[in-house]
């Protein structure tokens, strides 16, 4: 069930340059929240409406004890903006859960997980899960630097094999995440991914090579977020042959199976 | 209990409260049961429906400006007989009035939209004139008094139900449009529908919406659309639904006394999807407060009576 409500930011810090990493109260939300779903956000303040929509981003980490909740995101326009010089104290006006989030299948018990850049965030609540599950876990990350490899110390101290991969070589390997993908694949059940739509196409490609059945994380603009507005559809394969339907992000995703996202349809 | 009347009546169309949302932003009514008491609503003005399924544009569909944003949607809509078998019966026991706002490319597809929805359940028809007319080289019915008039009558002739006419801002003069849809038997008029617009994304250099043009709405519109009721209120006599940017209840409040008799909610959903739910108190409020008995004694207050016979 989603709701809305103005909440108070516990701690706000840059983490990288540019990305950000904001701590907010908000029990009624954490209590429903799956991995994979996200928030749709708004400064209490935008007199005169502007800048006028929400920005939706992901849930990067909660608990459920605590009733916190964290999001960690990048300055990348006006919103972004607004939403990074708030500080402890501060309020946001928040909409959520919202989404269908990640599932996890019984026979995915060997799993890979590939995050990259921004999309690093929304997949350290799934692999929390998959690891209280005692799912064996290969994760991938990669990042243009050190810096944008989210979550790293908290990846570091958990029971997984991790691979880095970063653009300028500070850290892992030197190049594209997907570079390294193909063997971990081989004898893996499932596949979960989230990054830049031209790294999950590499990986769909590849999943598919092997067979392996997984879900991806979409990106669109936002409108409502509540499923009214249609302006965050995104192409889903429908059938067996090449048919689509536009399915809509916000309710229906941002979780699809990967194998029936059409990329950059 | 209610201290004050907020029941309208339209033209034999009634409405428990002048509060309705705007076609396009609020489904089909229960996307927003999480948010809003959908029953305290006036009306709902279904999404806009089509003879046959449509699958819309491509993406990417909006753009936010500054307040305000641009769409394309492209009338994505599960067309008229979904609506009628899925959708009709899952909406019909709520206390709003069920509005279906029906587009077509042609005249005769509003008049056969008009006789297949005039059924149980359904309040209403809002006809949008916005869209371009295949036959006449894609320009907007809208546009053109004449048009205008023929898709009215066309529809007029199918269905007892209310009509509403929802005007296109897009024109030199928006009374003219208005006279020829009162004229060829409208009982309503609703206005405005959004402003064509368009952005560019200075790095890519290249239209921000895959449609490269599209609709601007929200509170950077509402000084136009304040200005198109005040204008048509005074040259028509049908009663007015009145939308553009309404984020609040002082809007709402605005275009009551430009000569509205209610108010469509459409953006501001986005921003906030609880806003039906305080403009509906916000208007209780400020009639209380002014002394008002009845949201009917403010209706175009604002409006200067010329020839004030005793
Ligand atoms: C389901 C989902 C989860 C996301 N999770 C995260 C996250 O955890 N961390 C993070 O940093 N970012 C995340 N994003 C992307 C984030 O929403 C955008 O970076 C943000 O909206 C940009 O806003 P802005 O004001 O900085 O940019 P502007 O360019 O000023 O934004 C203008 C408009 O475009 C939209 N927009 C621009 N880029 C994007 C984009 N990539 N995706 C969707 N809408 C966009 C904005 O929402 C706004 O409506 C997520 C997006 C979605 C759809
Ligand atoms: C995303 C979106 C979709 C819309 N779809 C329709 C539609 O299908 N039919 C229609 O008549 N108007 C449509 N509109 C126009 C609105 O109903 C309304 O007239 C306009 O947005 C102005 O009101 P607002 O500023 O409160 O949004 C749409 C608007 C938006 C923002
Ligand atoms: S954002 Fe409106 S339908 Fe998804």
């Amino acid at each position: 069930m989603s709701q809305r409500v103005i909440k108070e930011i516990l701690s706000q810090e840059e983490i990288a340059p540019k990305h950000f990493k904001m701590v907010i109260d908000a029990p009624e939300i954490v209590e429903g929240a799956k991995p994979g779903q996200f928030l749709h956000l708004k400064w209490v303040d935008n007199i005169g409406g502007d800048p006028l929509l929400r920005r939706p981003i992901s849930i990067n980490d909660m608990d459920k004890d605590s009733g916190e909740l964290s999001i960690i995101y990048r300055v990348l326009g006006r919103g972004t903006e607004l939403l990074s010089r708030l500080s402890k104290g501060d309020k946001v006006d928040i909409m959520g859960p919202i989404g269908k989030g990640f599932s996890i299948p019984k026979e995915a018990r060997k799993v890979v997980v590939v995050g990259g850049g921004m999309g690093i965030a929304p997949l350290y609540p799934i692999v929390k899960e998959l690891l209280n599950k005692d799912r064996e876990i290969t994760l991938f990350l990669g990042g243009a630097d050190e810096g944008q490899l989210l979550n790293l110390k908290d990846y570091e101290e958990m029971d997984l094999e991790l691979k880095t991969s970063t653009v300028d070589g500070s850290h892992g390997y030197k190049g594209f995440v997907t570079d390294l993908l193909e063997e971990a694949l081989d004898g893996a059940d499932y596949i979960y991914t989230c990054g830049p739509e031209g790294m999950m196409e590499v990986v769909q490609e590849k999943a598919k090579k092997l067979g392996v059945k997984g879900e991806a994380s979409l990106e669109e603009r936002m409108g409502c977020g509540t499923g009214a507005c249609l302006s965050c559809v995104c192409k889903i394969k429908v059938g067996t042959k090449d048919d689509w339907e536009y399915k809509k992000t916000c309710t229906q995703g941002p979780i699809f199976p990967v194998e029936e996202v059409i990329f950059n349809g | 209990m209610a201290k004050v009347n907020l029941e309208v009546d339209l033209n034999g169309l009634k409405l428990q409260n002048p509060v309705t949302t705007a076609s396009g932003t609020f489904g089909f009514g229960p996307e927003y049961y999480q948010y809003v008491d959908l029953n305290r609503l006036g009306g709902v003005m279904v999404k806009g429906t089509t003879l046959n399924p449509k699958q819309g544009n491509a993406t990417p569909r909006i753009a936010e400006t500054p307040s305000g944003m641009l769409n394309a949607i492209g009338l994505q809509n599960p067309g008229v007989d979904h609506f009628l078998k899925k959708i009709l019966p899952e909406i019909r026991d709520y206390k709003f009035e069920t509005i279906v706002n029906i587009s077509g490319n042609e005249v005769e597809d509003y008049a056969k939209l008009a006789s297949k929805l005039n059924v149980e359940g359904v309040g209403a028809l809002e006809i949008n004139i916005s869209c371009p007319n295949v036959k006449k080289g894609g320009l907007a019915f809208g546009t053109q008094p004449e048009m205008a008039a023929s898709v009215v009558q066309a529809v007029r002739v199918e269905t007892d139900l209310p009509l509403i006419t929802k005007l296109s801002p897009n024109v030199a003069d928006i009374t003219e449009i208005a006279r020829a849809v009162e004229e060829a038997g409208t009982d309503v008029i609703s206005l405005i529908n959004t402003l064509l617009g368009m952005k560019i994304d200075i790095n890519s250099q290249k239209p921000i919406l895959a449609n490269k043009m599209g609709g601007l709405s929200g509170p950077a519109i509402k000084p136009v659309a304040i200005r198109m009721v005040y204008q048509v209120a005074q040259a028509v006599q049908v009663p007015l639904i009145g939308m553009g940017g309404i984020s609040n209840a002082d809007d709402a409040i605005e275009f009551f006394l430009a000569g509205a008799s209610a108010i469509s909610v459409g953006t501001a959903n986005f921003v906030n999807p609880e806003v039906t739910m305080e403009i509906l108190d916000g208007i209780e409020e400020y009639l209380v407060e002014k002394g008002y008995r009845d949201i009917n004694d403010i209706i175009g207050k604002a409006i200067e009576k010329k020839n004030n016979i005793v």
